[in-house]
């Protein structure tokens, strides 16, 4: 198996995802029930424009994308220009 | 496993928090200077300087620890230019202390015009500071603070970009720039400056995305902290992060090397800063 440079230590990918999964899935979830709580509260309507829940929505196209460099790319589009 | 703390605010944590420290392998902490969470008058940051100077490295040494601070005034409290010119007429005689290794942590905090100003007129004291010294050193080491959340990444550039105006006065390898993320890091270790990381929950990195930076960018002029100070804050944070490197299968040498060995190299430009880097090997 092919170690490059800037591996997680020792890990292979699959003890990366044995690791970090159930965290991942926590914060998604936790994610997701927040966007309800929002579309739940007085006024969900009038937010759905506000910028911060684009930023959200772009932050979770980000993360589709198939390589690496998602971190980086979701802390510049939370960055003043 | 031993470390230094390169970030920490000691004056808003208690007794049994040194404790803690030493408890937990903790030889020394460095302790910039920083913002109160109120605006203080000129005439309090003489006695805070006074704190960080004579009190808390007394603090610390009833546990074992070495105490080192830096002086300056902070970029949350750099908007009024009239009382920064006092605070700052006050600091050269409190760099020549024997435990202030230096002139921070000055930086940016909202990006103003004023911020940027008072930041020019720290770095120039650090070099101003230099030609008094014996060492040869181009100016005093600068530890400097990076804003938070969408306000960092201009800040840096504006922090890089201020450095390189001063042209060849500055010297890299004598400046730390502080809470650097994802965003940031190549910029600042690419321009050879050292960086630091902070663990603090919510606006800067966590334990795990640390490490991530340590692997992908190296180890090398890279300082990992957890800043405590009187906010929702946990000094064991930096020992946190070292737990996950070790999971993660980063050997004893590496793990020295980023929590103990590089504040040493970096603070010990300073001869005043007496712990050394130090290696593990087995007797036989
Ligand atoms: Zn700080």
């Amino acid at each position: 198996m092919q170690k490059s440079e800037t591996s997680p230590g020792d890990l292979t990918a699959t003890e990366v995802l044995d690791t970090y999964f159930l965290e991942a899935r926590a914060r998604l979830i936790e994610l997701a029930a927040t966007l309800d709580r929002i579309d739940r509260a007085a006024g969900s309507q009038a937010v759905q424009s506000d910028a911060r829940l684009k930023f959200i929505q772009d932050s979770l196209r980000i993360l589709q994308r198939p390589q690496p460099g998602r971190a980086k790319a979701v802390q510049e589009l939370y960055s003043l220009k | 496993m031993f470390f230094i703390d390169p970030h920490i605010h000691m004056v808003s944590r208690t007794t049994a928090d040194y404790e803690m420290l030493a408890l937990s392998g903790v030889v020394a902490v460095s302790e910039p200077a920083f913002w109160a969470g109120f605006d203080r008058s000129p005439a309090g940051f003489v006695d805070y300087f006074r704190q960080l100077t004579e009190f808390e490295p007394r603090r610390a040494a009833q546990f074992g620890i070495q105490h080192y601070s830096w002086i300056c005034l902070n970029p949350k409290e750099a908007q009024d230019l009239g009382k920064a010119r006092e605070v700052l007429a006050e600091i050269p005689k409190f760099l020549s202390c024997p435990s202030v290794l230096g002139i921070g942590e000055i930086g940016l905090n909202k990006n103003t015009p004023n911020e940027a100003k008072v930041f020019q007129q720290h770095v120039q004291i650090a070099i101003d500071a230099a030609s008094q010294g014996p060492s040869g050193a181009k100016h005093a080491l600068i530890l400097i603070h990076t804003p938070h959340l969408e306000d960092k990444l201009k800040g840096t550039r504006m922090i890089l970009e201020m450095l390189r105006d001063f042209g060849s006065a500055i010297d890299p390898a004598r400046v730390l720039i502080d809470h650097v993320e994802e965003h940031t890091i190549e910029l600042v270790k690419d321009a050879g400056y050292w960086a630091g990381m902070t663990i603090y929950p919510i606006s800067k990195a966590t334990p795990a995305r640390a490490v991530d930076m340590i692997e992908m960018y190296g180890p090398q002029r890279l300082c990992v902290n957890a800043a405590a100070d009187w906010g929702i804050s946990d000094p064991l944070n930096t020992h946190r992060t070292m737990l996950e490197a070790q999971r993660r299968g980063h050997r004893l040498p590496e793990l020295l090397q980023v929590f103990h060995n590089n504040p040493a190299e970096f603070f010990g430009q300073n001869s005043k800063f007496a712990v050394k880097p130090i290696k593990v090997q087995p007797l036989s």
